[in-house]
């Protein structure tokens, strides 16, 4: 049986020299910045000799905060990938008519408009959000750390892991032309034979992993870990709304990876799910990803209604209006999620009833959006309204995402959907959604918590700069979109004949370039601020006189957040604490269990992205000898017992001691 | 802040703009009654909800502006966090909203379903008694559009053309990717798929020239996947039945296989003779010789097991016929 042996495709499958795109000048002057940036960036960081501090203090670190944090720069890292292809496509739209072809050939700009979903909503949206969870949630609930500290560190590097696999697609090889759910017929082996649409698939397997099992920890944080006196009505509504958001993570993420599970056979083993023949049907697929798919907007949208109900509240001067029933609006979005996945297909041919059911279910979650909304208006009302950063983020989003919510609730009604499916309108309305609700939330709630994490405030100026561009840039983008979707344009959509429509793409370039200079102005605000830090220092903790326990916590944290746990009676436990002279106790500290960074967590990912890259590539004996190496490695670190330290009762009291001193300057 | 109140100026006067240009939308002045009726509940569902988002925006913005910090005259209530009398408005307003909206959705989703034959022509005129409505066979293929009239014996390809004021009925399936059967001046879309069939209700009520498309997006040649669809009289329409009749081409089941065959831009074709059985065996994918058609592959599956029900699953498929798209056969019997 050997004499059929081809060493060269057992060892490089079928990658050859011909997968990377040397003939394309775009994909090549992509590549040529990032490896001259990544080049510089490896040597400065030899040069400065941060190689081990970056190791022992971040890579391998199992402090919520600090991988917090990393999930935010993740977050913002893709940001600017998953932008860059936005104006690309812009700008393609804009020209792409008449006899003009654009500048992207078909199957790049298909390449690109799959990869600008994915990136934004996995590797951008996700990461995001989920690191805004883990930095906040054992603060807000006065806890040390989340309940499986390096499954939070092994989650973060699954997630990067499959951010990495994502580049790669880039430079090696292709990524899918599909479109970013990667509807079968389209995505299946006959269809689709190259290697794009498995790079989509074990990117997503792998970041899958992650985001699964960060879901499963922060719920366990949130149900098991509350500081004593916090009923789960005495929650602060971020932590709500995280908890509802992680339920739907771990209720949903299971189904995408079976649905991606399933169609993998497909394409690896030729089983029959989603094909044409064999009695396989793409229906199941178009269901079982939007039955993920559903759940995963409000995944993203549900935290950051949390954030804007701390950042209303704070900045009103007021607790929120409406608690109670802001809890009750969240429990029941959460479980009405499940209840419209239909509405993403009216038109695949269900019955009448059966899409007036989906229909009519999607239009009673505006209800408790529309709750919500009301009350963080009457939180405004009759308060005293300090317009920083982040609250203007919050009054730019109110204005912005009812719009939104209404085009969404006529999207739900089906023959109206008949005539704006798939058009731009659509894509305007869930632009608007998740633009202007998730996006302008996470904006603000960097800008909020930012001092929390890193002991300084953002600069002012630029951040105003940065919500006026993006906002009127958001206008100037997306509007257009929703003329054209009335006129009968489709998504996806690469060359045009109809002159008249061309104006309305060149208005939505323009605001694409204005929400350019907002992320721009967002950088330079991050890069001013840390040149102004001395001037823009937080020493107390609390800079916006806050509500919640993580304000009462030195900027940044001890890597302990608090030396005793704190006792909580009421629902804004902090603010309660500060009405009640609150003393903070200066004696007395035990030392303190802590757990211990490891390894693990970034090793098993890299041999994951190894492991997804030889199963795309179908180099089958890496394949094997890696995931061996992946079961191997997991099983040797069980063995690891080396887990945990304790911070001795002198360096608590030496940092709380410090901390004294330094609110006594205040 | 001179450049960002400019800036902000001219984004309000562009969205007017907007959407008085969107009044010559062709989804806002479409030319068919079936389109026309989903413009219409269009305008009503926005109409409605913009008895709730417009005072939102306007208090949303006016709170914002009164109760700001530099304006000591407001009142400052910080302990004042519920209001018994308030939720029950914030809760029932949306949900009578929604009340009405959900009846209007229950009754046009129920009207306007694409699987039911039409009862009117245009808001005045009835569909005449007798009148049968023109059946159309499409098949969405890689990536061009094929138009089988089975009635008249006759294809095309890329061009679609129906008398005006004459209710057609097209039944929709697909060779290979998922489309989307979209004719914006007529009526609503449906999913071409597969080994499936779907189906659509229309009528076009003013002669003309409308643009036809896919709206699902379906690989490399989707973008040029358009059609023009003629609204002819019915003399015209004859007419122009009898030139395609006089075209030589003939759509055998060999010239459907070549046809097939994944293309980009194609030019429009007619054929002058069509193989009568060649739709449904395009969705039951059998149209090459030797291939067992979908419906006897499972019939046969199923008649081992249930063999003495095999009659009754037959007339109960033929109930089952107006069904959404749903596999071509014997998905019930299983």
């Amino acid at each position: 049986m050997f004499e059929n042996l081809d060493l060269t495709k057992l060892i490089f499958g079928r990658l050859t020299w011909d997968a990377i795109p040397f003939h394309d000048p775009i994909i090549l002057g992509t590549f040529a910045v990032v490896a001259l940036g990544g080049i510089a960036l490896l040597a400065a960081l030899t040069r400065y000799k941060l190689w081990g501090y970056l190791w022992n203090e971040w890579f391998t670190t199992i402090d919520h905060k600090k991988i917090g944090i990393m999930y935010i720069i993740l977050g913002l890292v893709m940001l600017l990938r998953g932008f860059a292809d936005a104006i690309m496509m812009r700008l393609h739209q804009a020209m792409a008519f008449g006899d003009s072809t654009g500048y992207l050939p078909p199957h790049h700009y298909d390449q690109i408009f799959t990869a600008h979903g994915v990136i934004m909503i996995f590797f951008v949206a996700m990461p995001l959000v989920t690191g805004i969870m883990n930095y906040l949630i054992p603060l807000q609930i006065g806890t040390r750390d989340v309940a499986f500290p390096f499954l939070n560190n092994f989650s973060f590097w699954m997630t990067t892991g499959g951010a990495v696999l994502m580049m790669m697609s880039l430079f090696i090889g292709e990524f899918a032309k599909t479109g970013w759910l990667a509807y079968p017929p389209l995505s299946g082996i006959l269809q689709s034979p190259g290697v794009g649409v498995d790079y989509y698939i074990w990117a997503l397997q792998i970041a899958g992993v992650g985001t699964l099992l960060s879901g499963v920890n922060l719920l366990v944080t949130i149900v098991k870990m509350r500081a004593p006196g916090m009923s789960l009505m005495k929650m602060p509504v971020f932590t709500w709304t995280s908890l509802c958001t992680n339920v739907l993570i771990v209720a949903a993420f299971p189904v995408l990876t079976a649905v991606l599970a399933m169609l993998s056979m497909d394409r690896y083993l030729d089983t029959a799910f989603f094909t044409n023949d064999l009695g396989g049907n793409a229906m199941m697929y178009v269901n079982l990803i939007w039955i993920w798919g559903h759940p995963e907007v409000y995944i993203l949208i549900l935290p950051v209604f949390g954030i804007f109900s701390e950042i209303v509240a704070t900045y009103s001067r007021k607790p929120l209006f409406g608690y109670t029933s802001m809890v009750y609006a969240t429990v029941v979005i959460t479980v009405l999620s499940y209840l419209v996945w239909l509405h993403h297909f009216f038109t695949m041919g269900s019955g009448a009833s059966v899409n007036s059911f989906f229909g009519i279910t999607t239009m009673i979650i505006s209800i408790p959006t529309g709750a919500k909304i009301f009350n963080w208006l009457f939180t405004m009302f009759r308060g005293r309204i300090k317009f920083d950063v982040p609250m203007l983020w919050t009054v730019g989003f109110m204005v912005t995402f009812v719009i939104g919510g209404m085009t969404g609730v006529l999207l739900a009604v089906p023959p109206v959907d008949f005539v704006l499916h798939n058009s731009l309108f659509l894509i305007a309305h869930f632009h608007n959604v998740i633009i202007g609700g998730v996006l302008f939330g996470l904006f603000a709630g960097i800008t909020y918590w930012f001092p929390k994490a890193t002991g300084y405030k953002l600069d002012e100026f630029w951040g105003k700069m940065s919500f006026w561009f993006w906002l009127i840039g958001f206008y100037f983008a997306f509007m257009p979109l929703y003329v054209l979707g009335l006129m009968g344009v489709t998504r996806r959509v690469s060359h045009f004949e109809d002159q008249s429509l061309q104006i309305w793409f060149q208005i939505a370039a323009l605001g694409a370039f204005l929400i350019a200079i907002g992320i721009a102005a967002f950088i330079i605000q991050l890069v001013v601020s840390f040149l102004r830090r001395e001037s823009l220092q937080d020493e107390t903790g609390d800079p916006w006189d806050g509500r919640t326990l993580e304000w009462s916590t030195s900027s940044p944290p001890p890597p302990y957040n608090f030396a005793f746990t704190p006792r909580v009676h009421d629902l804004d436990a902090w603010w309660q604490m500060k009405q009640h002279g609150f003393q903070r106790p200066e004696s007395g500290f035990i030392p303190i269990h802590m757990p211990k960074g490891t390894w693990a967590g970034i090793v098993l990912s890299g041999i994951s992205v190894v492991v997804g890259f030889a199963l795309i590539w179908h180099m089958w004996l890496l394949a094997g000898v890696s995931f061996v190496a992946l079961i191997g490695t997991a099983i040797y670190h069980t063995f690891n017992y080396d887990r945990d330290y304790y911070i001795p009762a002198e360096e608590v009291e030496r940092i709380e001691a410090e901390r004294t001193r330094v609110l006594a300057n205040v | 802040m001179q450049l960002f109140k400019y800036l902000r100026g001219a984004s309000l006067t562009l969205l007017v703009a907007a959407l008085l240009s969107g009044c010559d939308a062709v989804v806002m002045s479409p030319s068919g009654d079936v389109a026309v009726q989903q413009r219409d509940l269009l305008v009503w569902a926005t109409v409605l909800m913009l008895l709730v988002i417009v005072p939102v925006i306007v208090l949303t913005l006016w709170f914002a502006w009164h109760y700001r910090e530099g304006n000591t005259k407001a009142n400052y209530k910080p302990d004042w966090t519920h209001s018994t009398v308030l939720e029950l408005v914030i809760w029932s307003v949306p949900l009578m909203i929604i009340i009405a909206l959900g009846a209007m959705t229950w009754v046009s989703t129920h009207k306007l379903d694409p699987y039911r034959p039409l009862d009117r022509i245009d808001a005045q005129t009835p569909v005449p008694v007798g009148l049968e409505p023109l059946t159309v066979e499409v098949v969405a293929l890689d990536w061009k559009w094929l138009f089988i009239y089975p009635e008249q014996g006759i294809a095309t390809v890329n061009e679609l053309a129906a008398p005006v004021n004459h209710p057609i009925r097209f039944k929709i399936t697909a060779s290979t990717m998922m489309n989307s059967f979209f004719i914006p001046a007529m009526a609503g879309q449906i999913y071409a798929m597969a080994g499936m069939e779907t189906k659509l209700h229309g009528v076009i009520n003013e002669p003309g020239v409308y643009q036809g498309f896919s709206a699902n997006y379906s690989g490399a040649g989707y973008s040029q996947m358009k059609f023009d669809f003629h609204g002819l009289s019915e003399e015209d329409f004859a007419s122009w039945v009898a030139k395609v009749k006089a075209s030589d081409g003939n759509l055998s089941r060999d010239q459907y296989l070549q046809l097939e065959e994944p293309s980009i831009d194609d030019p429009v074709s007619y054929y002058g003779q069509v193989d009568p059985t060649l739709y449904k065996a395009i969705f039951n994918r059998c149209v090459e010789p030797g291939q067992t058609c979908m419906e006897d592959m499972m019939y046969h599956g199923g008649m081992d097991k249930h063999a003495g029900h095999h009659g009754d699953a037959k007339a109960e498929h033929a109930d089952h016929q107006d069904h959404a798209g749903h596999q071509s056969h014997g998905g019930h019997h299983e």
